[in-house]
């Protein structure tokens, strides 16, 4: 399988803070790739990096084949990456389906003037969009709140609008922030399902999370960070059993099996 | 189902909405036939100028959430660039008048560069500069503008051979203006083009995420508010026949903001109630003159207390979002009783 996403050496400084140092990460196409650390380890960080949100301090990002180091997220966005934020970045005074609409902008056409004479670009694209969003809200199960405003919807279905909106945008890989934080493990349960029917459907997903059930019930690979650098990268066995991996979780000493008990 | 403007009622969509826009159309239309007294037809000519004014902003302000507070800048290059264009190279007012529009967009599209890396406060301090500078441009070019003299003297338009001179007249120019402009709004603001404007005011990282290009989309809206200022302008210039680069100053922008927020920012119909009270105020209140200046003052601070997306504003949106403070503070426990 190829490599659609591929990151090579990336560094981020923020001053004295080396908030991610020298990472480089490969995500196959049709893999969900999990990236997990403990707080603080630069795994937002480093997705804001791979996204064009933050410029790297050094490094570079490909991203089917092409370095997208230095575009602007805007320009990512079109080239078919999409992303869902930590802090729910909702529209939160718009209705779900607006929400889903907006993710629809750059597979849509209508400019001023095709708006102010309503053509036939305006009338496509506004039952294009009316059309796909609504597929798109019944295949996540939110068709019945289209018109609820989204930041009156409970948290765990804002995180599914967020997903459907990036949906929107008919990307080749999603990254998904901490899909599952703050869901109860039935709604998590769910949502793996969810992200394993998306793989299926042959989207490559990037998630961060902090629940291990989750990812490694769901993840192909893993690329666990700390402190800013990578200390292992494989499949979730190959990472459970990593002795780097257990020390940063769970200190020194007591696990490895050796002195204590 | 289409893109629900936000803060409009659901009964007055639809059809519903076109009988009710059509009857207050034909009602406008005749009433100069019924009421054609210069005074209350002057009133109405500076309402509608000032519905398209504060409509411009509007979308400014209050659709793509940039703070713009020099939109007299805009106002004012419209209305010099109709009076240049008329007197100087005699074009005729219906050329002049998109002509100075387009201008004023290009300065708008000027203006809009600093969007790209500041808001707020800072966006606002800088349109407030560039407002400053044309009007000072037009104070101190003499050779151009007249200097603080003004220009004299601007022809009337005509119109099939009828001169339009009397305010009866001018009022169907204004109401066709802002007809044209709400019916050209209303079109933008529930599209594509609207819909990725919003999106910039509720959040701008998410919209980006999105792919939609917010450097391109502000200049844009910039460029389309400007462009209206300039119309407004280039018809304000041959009615008033005088124009002067004290008309254009700071208060004039300050006045035009005032009526978007005391109207409500993020609807179509806000800026328009705005303008209405607004310049009913000036009229009702001119006996006291200046003072009216500490009504609308008063007004505005018990709109950001009571109703901060103004009196017809969105409630649905980030505009409406009240800040704890002082007038919402929790409730004071009771004091324990003495022992």
């Amino acid at each position: 399988m190829p490599v659609l996403l591929e990151a090579h050496a990336v560094c981020k400084y923020f001053g004295g803070l080396k908030a991610v140092e020298k990472v480089d990460m490969q995500v196959m196409e049709g893999d969900i790739h999990g990236i997990i650390g403990p707080n603080g380890a630069g795994k937002t960080t480093f997705f804001n990096i791979c996204s064009g949100v933050y410029k790297p301090t050094s490094g570079a990002i490909t991203f089917q084949g092409e370095d997208i180091t230095r575009l602007t997220p805007e320009v990512i966005a079109r080239k078919g990456m999409a992303r869902t934020f930590q802090n729910i970045k909702l529209f939160k005074y718009m209705t779900v389906l607006e929400n889903v609409k907006i993710g629809f902008h750059i597979r849509t056409r209508t400019g001023m003037a095709s708006a102010i004479f309503r053509n036939a670009c305006y009338r496509e694209d506004e039952q294009f969009t009316e059309r796909k969003g609504m597929e798109i809200l019944e295949r996540v199960g939110l068709a019945e709140v289209r018109d609820t405003l989204a930041s009156n919807l409970p948290y765990g279905l804002q995180r599914k609008v967020e997903i459907a909106r990036a949906l929107a945008l008919d990307p080749r890989i999603l990254l998904l922030d901490e899909p599952v934080a703050g869901m109860n493990p039935i709604e998590t349960r769910q949502l793996s399902e969810f992200i394993l029917k998306l793989k299926g459907d042959g989207y490559t997903i990037v998630v961060i999370e902090h629940d291990m059930k989750f990812v490694m019930g769901t993840c192909d690979r893993v690329l666990v960070l700390n402190f800013g650098q990578k200390i292992c990268e494989g499949t979730p066995d190959q990472v459970r059993q990593d002795p780097g991996v257990n020390e940063a979780y769970f200190g020194k000493g007591l696990v490895a099996g050796g002195g204590a008990a | 189902m289409t893109f629900t403007a936000p803060g409009r009622a659901p009964w007055f969509q639809g059809r519903n909405r076109a009988i009710g826009l059509s009857l207050l159309l034909l009602l406008l239309l005749c009433f100069p036939q019924i009421y054609p007294k210069s005074y209350v037809m002057g009133v109405m000519c500076r309402i509608f100028m000032y519905a398209i004014l504060t409509g411009s902003l509007n979308i400014i302000n209050g659709y793509s959430g940039q703070f713009n507070i020099g939109h007299a800048g805009f106002f004012c290059v419209g209305a010099y660039a109709e009076a240049l264009f008329a007197m100087k190279i005699g074009l005729s007012f219906w050329l002049a008048l998109p002509l100075a529009g387009v201008l004023a967009a290009l300065i708008g599209l000027v203006v809009s560069l600093p969007t790209l890396r500041l808001r707020g406060i800072y966006l606002a301090i800088v349109t407030l500069g560039a407002s400053e500078i044309i009007r000072l441009l037009a104070l101190n070019w003499e050779g151009l503008t007249g200097g603080p003299m003004g220009i004299k003297g601007i022809p009337s338009p005509m119109f099939f051979g009828l001169k339009i001179s009397r305010s009866p007249q001018y009022y169907y120019i204004f109401l066709f203006l802002a007809v044209l402009f709400y019916l050209v709004t209303d079109r933008v603001v529930n599209s594509r083009v609207g819909r990725a404007w919003v999106s910039i005011r509720e959040d701008e990282a998410a919209a980006q995420s999105l792919g939609v290009e917010t450097a391109r989309y502000k200049a844009m809206n910039f460029m389309y508010g400007a462009f209206w200022a300039g119309v407004a302008g280039a018809a304000f210039a041959p009615y008033f026949k005088f124009i002067s680069p004290d008309m254009f100053s700071l208060d004039e922008g300050f006045n035009i903001l005032s009526m978007v927020i005391i109207g409500g920012q993020g609807t179509l119909v806000g800026p328009v109630v705005g303008a209405v009270i607004v310049n009913f105020l000036t009229e009702v209140l001119r006996p006291v003159s200046q003072y009216r200046m500490v009504i609308y003052a008063l007004l505005i601070i018990g709109m950001m207390w009571v109703r901060p997306q103004g009196l017809v504003g969105a409630s649905n949106s980030i505009l409406a979002e009240k800040k704890a403070g002082f007038w919402r503070r929790k409730p004071r426990r009771p004091a324990a009783k003495g022992a």
